[in-house]
């Protein structure tokens, strides 16, 4: 017989099979601390949205409503909060923003995805970072100091000039490419030897044109006296170079996502360079640069200091509606308020109108930002 | 359709258009036009590097360590005119948001990247950072103003003096902590699978998987985030407006290390920026010290930003 003993080991327990509680401790004990931090943003949210709605719902019961639309402008000191003065300058700054930002940003992001080599890249998109890193305030003084006097000056004392040098370069187009057909008809041999004639004379008045173009623009450019007035123009075009890397590099992103079967495809065909581009993988891409575009959007209501440095208004501002003038952004309304002085002070309401613009930007940022988080969930959903 | 191919004509017209090199004119001007979008785009960058750089030498260049030394002053012409005050509230500050943004936030993206169960919760928790991410920097001041100046919840006002450095440092700190979470969370989800489960193989634990494993492969790229989070927490203005920096003469000096000083008023690259741009139209000359303010602010954020990059590309190579 045999010792059974040694046959069979000792049972194992839970106990022997479970790591040291020591150990056990300390895991649950980092766990919980770092739940904690996890814990911290969503306090933050809620710390926001409480502050806001707190100061703002003493506003919206306690203001004269009828103070709040078709004033003279917004005085907060004075209790006059006209809605519409601070609402219709952020609608033009971030007009003026997306008309500089979506086609250069949306331009140099189709060149950098479809066209731009490996080396070239690597030099261009650190460029783009570095233009991402550059802080709003900077953005702000080169507006006031060069883009007001160099650009905008011009602009708006001259708007008939720049309508009529606008108009002449369009025509200019329109002309070069009507001789772009006649030579192409020429070439190709297809028009009898008078076409030869009408390549060249259109080819001539292309020139013309041209020439009277450039002319009108540069005497626009060099009849007006450099002043150093900031203007909701010179204010949107600094928010629009500010937002351009943000909608090069979404839609760039977009671009990327979208496989290269689709475009092998798309050449298997036939189908050029550019008609891949324009055809196949823009509208593959279409949410991904609606989302950029968004997310740009949102940038440039939310942007402060440009405009509170180069928009021309101080701490009040009468309604305006052109871009030439000077006026408050929300989001400059609330800088401008609580800059200056000590403390925000004034009439009863005007620490919590802070609150109110506060509120209203927080809800027009956040929903631009849910619709396109929206719009880039399908792209990662499509491939 | 067979009775055309074989017409001779035809023939010989298809085998033209095969054969005859034609310049795709549209398709020339369409690359033009995009490369033409990029150019401007970094034409712009250089006209304003190259005007900063300009206008800031008649400060820069004629009075370089008087510039750094100086201190705010009311005369654009004043000798004492300089940054000293704000360099020291921009690192005060930074230091201040590495110290409490750093910290939560990776530990916020480890608890989220690794141990949060995928439910409802977790998902709430990650739209409302991805959230965060994008409320404007002014409402953090907003929130600054009425949690860390008025005190308005928690009394915070008594902890940090009101309009002071650590107000400021603070304000910063939750600014830029969702970017901190989200850049980290990335690096994380990076770290490849097997090196987890080698960890788990040879009997760590989580946490000793985390720090051992995760932790390291990860480093590069949190250290990326932080770079940029920090970057842009000291060009960041907006917040710090309303947390009450102060723009015209600040009256003590304190030295760098003065700890007594952190919750007293305070002053920042930015904010100094600006201060001065607004005064330049009363006072032309606050322009050129404006511009030497913003090249001082560009070294540090430029600096931190390329380093970030040149992190980030390095590693990436590395690591295909």
């Amino acid at each position: 017989m045999t010792d059974m003993s040694v046959a069979y080991p000792e049972r194992l327990t839970v106990d022997q099979l479970q790591i040291a509680p020591s150990r056990r401790h300390r895991e649950a004990i980092i766990r919980y601390t770092l739940l904690v931090t996890a814990l911290v943003s969503v306090l933050v949210s809620a710390l926001i949205v409480w502050i806001l709605l707190r100061e703002a719902w003493t506003f919206i019961t306690e203001v004269v409503w009828a103070d709040t639309w078709g004033q003279q402008g917004w005085f907060p000191r004075r209790g006059l909060y006209d809605i519409p003065t601070i609402i219709v300058p952020s609608l033009i700054v971030t007009g003026i923003a997306m008309v500089v930002a979506g086609p250069l940003g949306l331009g140099a992001a189709v060149y950098l995805s479809e066209y731009a080599n490996r080396r070239v890249r690597s030099w261009l998109k650190p460029a783009l970072e570095i233009l991402a890193g550059i802080p709003s305030v900077v953005l702000g003084f080169f507006a006031l100091t060069w883009i007001a006097p160099n650009l905008v000056g011009p602009i708006g004392r001259n708007t008939f000039g720049v309508i009529g040098a606008v108009i002449l370069l369009g025509y200019a187009a329109v002309s070069a490419g009507i001789a772009k057909a006649k030579i192409k008809q020429y070439r190709e041999g297809v028009a009898d030897p008078s076409a030869r004639v009408g390549a060249v004379a259109s080819l001539a008045m292309l020139v013309a044109v041209f020439a009277v173009a450039g002319a009108w623009i540069l005497g626009v450019w060099l009849d007006f006296a450099p002043n150093n007035a900031g203007s909701l123009a010179a204010a949107g075009i600094g928010v629009g170079i500010l937002t351009i890397p943000l909608v090069a590099s979404i839609s760039e992103d977009a671009m990327a996502a979208v496989p290269d079967s689709l475009r092998e495809a798309s050449a298997g065909l036939g189908a050029r360079k550019m008609a891949t581009a324009t055809t196949v993988v823009l509208p593959a891409a279409i949410s991904g640069i609606v989302a950029a575009f968004i997310v740009a959007i949102s940038r440039a209501i939310g942007e402060t200091m440009v405009v509170f440095m180069a928009g021309g208004a101080a701490d009040a501002a009468r309604f305006t509606d052109s871009p030439f003038e000077g006026g408050l952004t929300m989001t400059a309304a609330i800088a401008s308020l609580a800059s200056g002085t000590d403390s925000v002070v004034g009439e009863g309401l005007t620490f919590q109108s802070l609150y109110f613009v506060g509120l209203l930007l927080f809800l027009f940022t956040l929903t631009l930002n849910i619709i396109a988080a929206r719009f880039v969930s399908k792209v990662r959903e499509a491939y | 359709m067979i009775s055309r191919l074989s017409d001779e004509k035809s023939r010989a017209a298809i085998a033209a258009s095969i054969e005859r090199r034609r310049v795709d004119a549209r398709g020339l001007l369409f690359r033009t036009v995009l490369q033409a979008c990029l150019l401007l785009t970094l034409a712009l960058l250089a006209v304003l590097l190259i005007t900063v750089a300009f206008d800031s030498t008649d400060q820069l260049g004629a009075r370089f360590w008087d510039f750094l030394g100086g201190t705010l002053r009311s005369q654009s012409g004043d000798e004492q005119l300089g940054v000293h005050q704000a360099i020291y509230g921009s690192m005060w500050i930074a230091i201040i948001v590495a110290l409490l943004a750093f910290p939560i936030g990776i530990g916020a993206a480890v608890y989220l990247e690794e141990y949060a169960p995928r439910n409802r919760f977790t998902s709430f928790i990650e739209v409302n950072i991805r959230n965060l991410a994008g409320v404007p920097s002014i409402v953090y001041g907003l929130l600054g103003l009425a949690l860390l100046l008025n005190g308005q919840i928690f009394g915070l006002d008594r902890l940090t003096g009101g309009r002071s450095t650590l107000s400021g440092g603070i304000t910063l700190a939750i600014l830029v902590l969702p970017i901190v979470v989200i850049t980290s969370g990335e690096a994380f989800r990076a770290v490849p699978t097997a090196l987890r489960e080698g960890a788990y193989g040879v009997g760590a634990t989580k946490w000793e998987m985390i720090r051992t494993q995760v932790l390291p492969y990860a480093a590069p790229g949190i250290l990326t985030g932080t770079l940029l989070s920090m970057a842009r927490a000291i060009g960041e203005a907006a917040p710090l407006i309303l947390v009450g920096a102060v723009t015209g003469r600040l009256g003590d000096n304190p030295g760098l290390f003065d700890l007594g000083a952190l919750d007293e008023r305070f002053t920042a690259l930015p904010i100094v920026i600006t201060s001065w741009t607004q005064q330049s139209g009363r006072d032309a000359g606050f322009a050129t010290a404006a511009a030497a303010a913003i090249v001082v602010l560009l070294v540090f954020v430029l600096m931190m930003n390329s380093a970030a990059i040149g992190l980030r590309n390095r590693f990436e190579k590395k690591r295909g």
